[in-house]
C-alpha cells in the first residue's frame, strides 16, 4: 500500500503546476473563478494554449497526436487544472469525438476530422438527447433516410451543450426502423451549416444559456458522414459513454468548491463570530470533507485499477455517483453560508462579489445549475441501474 | 501508487480468514461469545500462534508489524468472522506497555493477557474525562472507585488503569487476582468487566500516560474502522446472495429495482468507508493521524448504520432471529459505533479543527 505519487509522477505535477503558473493568463482564470458562463473566446483561447503545449487531447495516444498520458498522469493534470482555476476542456471534439473517430473512423475521416479538433477549427456538439428519449436513449426517433449519396434527417434533439458555439454535430439518428432500438441507430457527423438545421437557446433554471435544441428538417448529409457501419451506432455510443471515465468523480472541482466554503464560512460572521464556529454549519460541512476525503482515495484506487486493467471498469459508476452529490452539497453550502446574501443575480464582479477576488460569485446560481450534474451523463438511476447489473449481478 | 497488500500482509491476512473461517463458524462463535469467559481460549492459544499479537507490535519491539496497514489486515479479517477473542484489548495493551517501556514478550507469546480499563459512567469517550484519582501510600500507589466496560476484562491476567495522579493521567497497572473483576457478555458477543476497586494497591507504569493513552485508543480507533469494514463487507455480501435466492410473488426479490438501489448505495458507502480507512492506515503516526483518524471512524459510524439497518430490511423477519448470523453482525456493527468515540463524537473533534 503506496498512496503517493511515484517520483516520476510528482515530477509531472511538478511540470503541470509550472505550465499553468506561465501560461495560464489571469484574465482566464478570473473568469473561472467568477464561476459564470465562459465567453467562447476564452475556452478557445485555453485550448490553444494548451495545443500548442500538445496536452489538448489528453486522452489520445501519441499516434494521434495526443500526449499518451496515464490514467494517473491524466488525474493529475485534472487536479492541477482545477487547483489553478483553468477553464475546464470543452469535451465534444476533444473527449468524445476524437476517441470515436480513432476507433471506428476511416482513415479519411480520421486524417480529416482530428487536426481540426485540435487546431479549433471545427467546435463540435452531442446530439444525442430528444425530448422522448433521456435515459431511454435507444427509443430515440430522430430518422436519418438514405436517399442517393445523401442521408435525409428529420426530427429533434435537445440538451444540446454549448451547441450554439459549434459549427458540427454528432447524431445519433435512426436508419432502419424495423429493427429493435438498439439495432437501427447510426452515428452521423452534421455541419451545422447545412440547410433545415436550426438551433434554439434553452434558458436554464439559473437563467444561463449553456444548452439548446436542434431541430432537423430534410436535412441532406453526405452519406460519407457515416462513422463505422450503418445501424451500429449504438455501440459507439457505449463506447463513448464509457470510455472516458476516470475525471467522472470531479475530485478537483469538489476540492476547489471545498476550498471556496472554507474561505466563504470564515469570513462571513453570524453573532459576532466566524460562520465556521457555528456547529451546526460546521457539522454539515465537516460531514462533506469527510465524504470527499473518502472519495480522493476511492478515486486513486480506482484508478489505480484502471492503470493495471487498460481500462475503466464498471464500478467507476459509483464515482459518478458519489462526486455529483458531493458536489452538490459543497455547492449548497456556498450558498448556505451566504444565506440572504447569495440572492444577487448575474454574473459576478467586482461591486457584487461579496469580498472581491480571489473569492467566488454566483454562488446561488452555481447551487441551481449544479443540479444537472446528478441528471446528465447518465442520470445517477442510471448509474445504479449499470451498478446492479455489473457489480451486484441481479 | 499501489493499492496492493504485501506480500507479507497478504499471507497474513489469509492464513487469518482460512483460520477463521475453518475453526469460527457462525454456530461456534455464538456458543463461546455471550457465555463466560465470552472467548475459546484454546482458540485463542492458536491465534497467538498464527502470530496475529506479533502483527500488532513493531519490529524493533520483537514484533512483526505494528503499522496501520498491519492493524487494519488483522482487524479487518477479525471483523468478517465477527471473532470475539480479545485482540481488541491486546491492542490497547501492547501500544500502552511499549509507550511505557515495558516488555510486551509475555502479550505477544499469550504468558500474559492483557486488558485496559479506562472507561467510567462519565467518561465513555474522552480522556479528559476520566475522574478516577490514584493515592499515594508507603511510596505506593492506591486506587478506588470504578472502571466500566473493561473490554476483555474476564480473560486478563493484568489490568492496564487509567487514573489521574496529581492531575496527570498515568498509567498503573495491577493483577487481575487482587481485585474485584465482575464479568460480563456484551450484546455484540465478547466479554467485559467492571473493574470494583477498593483502596488497591497499583503499579504505577508511567506519570504522564496522556500521550500513551491518546496514541493507543489512536491505535485501536483504526482497528475498530477496519474490523467494520471487514463486517459490512460481509453483511453485504450475505444480502447480495439472499436476494438473488430469496422468492416472493414468484421471483428472486433482487429483481425489484427499489432493493436493487438501495443495495448499490450500501457498496459505494462500504467503498468509501474502505477508502478513509486506507487513508488513516497511511496515516497512521504521522502529524495528521488523530485527524484522519477521526474522519475514519465518523463515516464508518454513519456507514455502519446504513448497513446494519438496510441489510436487515432487506432480508425482513429471517435477520431479527438470533439463529441468523446477520444479526449478530448487527449488533456488533452499531456497538462499534460507540467504542472511542461514535460518528457525533468524532464529528465534532473535526470541527475543533475549524476553528482559529
Amino acid at each position: 500500500m503506496d498512496l503517493s505519487y511515484s517520483p516520476e509522477e510528482q515530477a509531472f505535477q511538478a511540470e503541470v503546476r509550472g505550465f499553468l503558473a506561465t501560461h495560464l493568463p489571469e484574465h482566464i482564470s478570473s473568469a473561472v473563478r467568477a464561476g459564470g458562463e465562459l465567453s467562447k473566446e476564452i475556452m478557445e483561447e485555453w485550448h490553444a494554449l494548451l495545443n500548442a503545449k500538445g496536452w489538448l487531447a489528453t486522452t489520445w495516444p501519441t499516434a494521434f497526436g495526443g500526449p499518451g498520458w496515464s490514467p494517473v498522469e491524466r488525474h493529475i493534470f485534472e487536479e492541477e487544472c482545477c487547483r489553478a482555476y483553468a477553464p475546464r476542456i470543452v469535451p465534444f471534439g476533444v473527449s468524445m469525438l476524437g476517441p470515436v473517430l480513432q476507433k471506428f473512423g476511416s482513415k479519411a475521416q480520421q486524417d480529416h476530422y482530428l487536426p481540426r479538433i485540435l487546431d479549433g477549427t471545427d467546435w463540435w456538439c452531442q446530439g444525442y438527447s430528444e425530448p422522448g428519449a433521456g435515459s431511454d436513449l435507444a427509443s430515440l426517433k430522430t430518422r436519418a433516410v438514405r436517399d442517393g449519396d445523401h442521408y435525409v434527417i428529420n426530427g429533434q434533439k435537445t440538451w444540446t451543450t454549448l451547441g450554439q458555439h459549434a459549427d458540427w454535430i454528432f447524431c445519433l439518428c435512426r436508419t432502419d426502423p424495423e429493427a429493435k432500438p438498439q439495432a437501427g441507430i447510426s452515428f452521423i457527423l452534421v455541419d451545422l451549416n447545412t440547410p433545415g438545421i436550426e438551433m434554439r437557446p434553452i434558458k436554464l433554471i439559473e437563467g444561463g444559456h449553456e444548452v439548446n435544441e436542434v431541430f432537423f428538417t430534410d436535412v441532406r448529409v453526405p452519406v460519407g458522414n457515416l462513422v463505422g457501419e450503418e445501424n451500429k451506432g449504438w455501440t459507439i455510443a457505449k463506447y463513448l459513454l464509457t470510455h472516458e471515465r476516470t475525471g467522472i468523480a470531479g475530485v478537483g472541482f469538489s476540492i476547489q468548491a471545498l476550498e471556496e466554503v472554507k474561505a466563504l464560512a470564515r469570513k462571513l460572521r453570524r453573532g459576532g463570530r466566524p460562520l465556521i464556529e457555528d456547529p451546526l454549519f460546521a457539522a454539515r460541512l465537516a460531514r462533506v470533507e469527510v465524504d470527499l476525503e473518502a472519495m480522493k482515495i476511492t478515486n486513486l484506487r480506482m484508478l489505480f485499477q484502471a492503470q493495471k486493467q487498460g481500462a475503466p471498469g464498471p464500478e467507476t459508476s459509483i464515482l459518478k455517483i458519489k462526486g455529483t452529490l458531493i458536489n452538490q452539497e459543497l455547492r449548497d453550502l456556498a450558498r448556505r453560508a451566504l444565506g440572504p446574501l447569495a440572492a444577487p443575480m448575474g454574473v459576478a464582479t467586482e461591486s457584487n462579489l461579496l469580498f472581491g477576488p480571489p473569492d467566488t460569485g454566483n454562488n446561488a446560481a452555481r447551487y441551481f445549475n449544479n443540479r444537472k450534474t446528478s441528471i446528465f451523463g447518465g442520470s445517477n438511476e442510471i448509474q445504479r441501474n449499470i451498478l446492479t447489473k455489473t457489480m451486484l449481478e441481479l | 501508487m499501489d493499492f496492493t497488500p504485501t506480500e507479507t500482509r497478504q499471507m497474513l491476512a489469509d492464513s487469518l480468514r482460512r483460520y477463521l473461517a475453518e475453526q469460527y463458524p457462525a454456530d461456534h462463535r455464538n456458543a463461546v461469545a455471550y457465555d463466560a469467559p465470552f472467548h475459546d481460549p484454546a482458540k485463542w492459544a492458536e491465534l497467538v500462534d498464527l502470530g496475529v499479537l506479533h502483527a500488532l507490535v513493531p519490529e524493533g519491539m520483537g514484533g512483526f508489524g505494528g503499522t496501520g496497514f498491519d492493524v487494519t489486515t488483522v482487524f479487518e479479517a477479525l471483523g468478517a468472522a465477527l471473532c470475539p477473542e480479545p485482540v481488541l484489548p491486546a491492542l490497547i495493551a501492547a501500544n500502552l506497555l511499549i509507550l511505557a517501556g515495558q516488555d510486551v514478550a509475555p502479550l505477544m507469546d499469550g504468558s500474559k493477557t492483557y486488558a485496559a480499563a479506562w472507561m467510567e459512567p462519565d467518561a465513555p469517550f474522552a480522556l479528559q474525562d476520566i475522574t478516577m484519582t490514584a493515592t499515594t501510600s508507603d511510596g505506593g500507589y492506591r486506587l478506588s472507585g470504578r472502571k466500566s466496560l473493561v473490554y476483555g476484562g474476564a480473560a486478563a491476567s493484568h489490568i492496564l488503569v487509567a487514573a489521574r495522579l496529581n492531575g496527570t493521567l498515568a498509567l498503573f497497572e495491577m493483577q487481575a487476582s487482587e481485585t474485584t473483576v465482575e464479568a460480563y457478555a456484551m450484546i455484540d458477543g465478547g466479554g467485559a468487566a467492571e473493574l470494583l476497586l477498593d483502596n488497591t494497591e497499583a503499579r504505577l507504569l508511567l506519570a504522564d500516560a496522556s500521550g500513551a493513552w491518546e496514541q493507543a485508543f489512536e491505535a485501536t480507533t483504526l482497528a475498530l474502522c477496519a474490523e467494520a469494514v471487514g463486517a459490512m463487507q460481509w453483511a453485504y455480501d450475505t444480502t447480495l446472495d439472499y436476494l438473488k435466492q430469496r422468492k416472493q410473488f414468484g421471483v428472486p426479490i433482487g429483481t425489484f429495482q427499489v432493493l436493487q438501489h438501495r443495495t448499490v448505495d450500501l457498496l459505494m458507502e462500504i467503498e468509501q468507508a474502505r477508502s478513509i480507512t486506507i487513508k488513516a492506515a497511511s496515516e497512521f503516526g504521522g502529524p495528521e493521524s488523530a485527524r484522519y483518524t477521526s474522519m475514519a471512524k465518523h463515516l464508518i459510524g454513519r456507514a455502519a448504520r446504513q448497513v446494519v439497518e438496510e441489510t436487515i430490511q432487506m432480508h425482513g423477519g429471517i435477520a431479527m432471529t438470533w439463529e441468523y448470523p446477520l444479526s449478530h453482525y448487527a449488533k456488533r456493527l452499531t456497538m462499534l459505533d460507540a467504542q472511542l468515540g461514535d460518528t457525533d463524537e468524532h464529528l465534532s473533534r473535526l470541527l475543533a479543527g475549524y476553528a482559529g
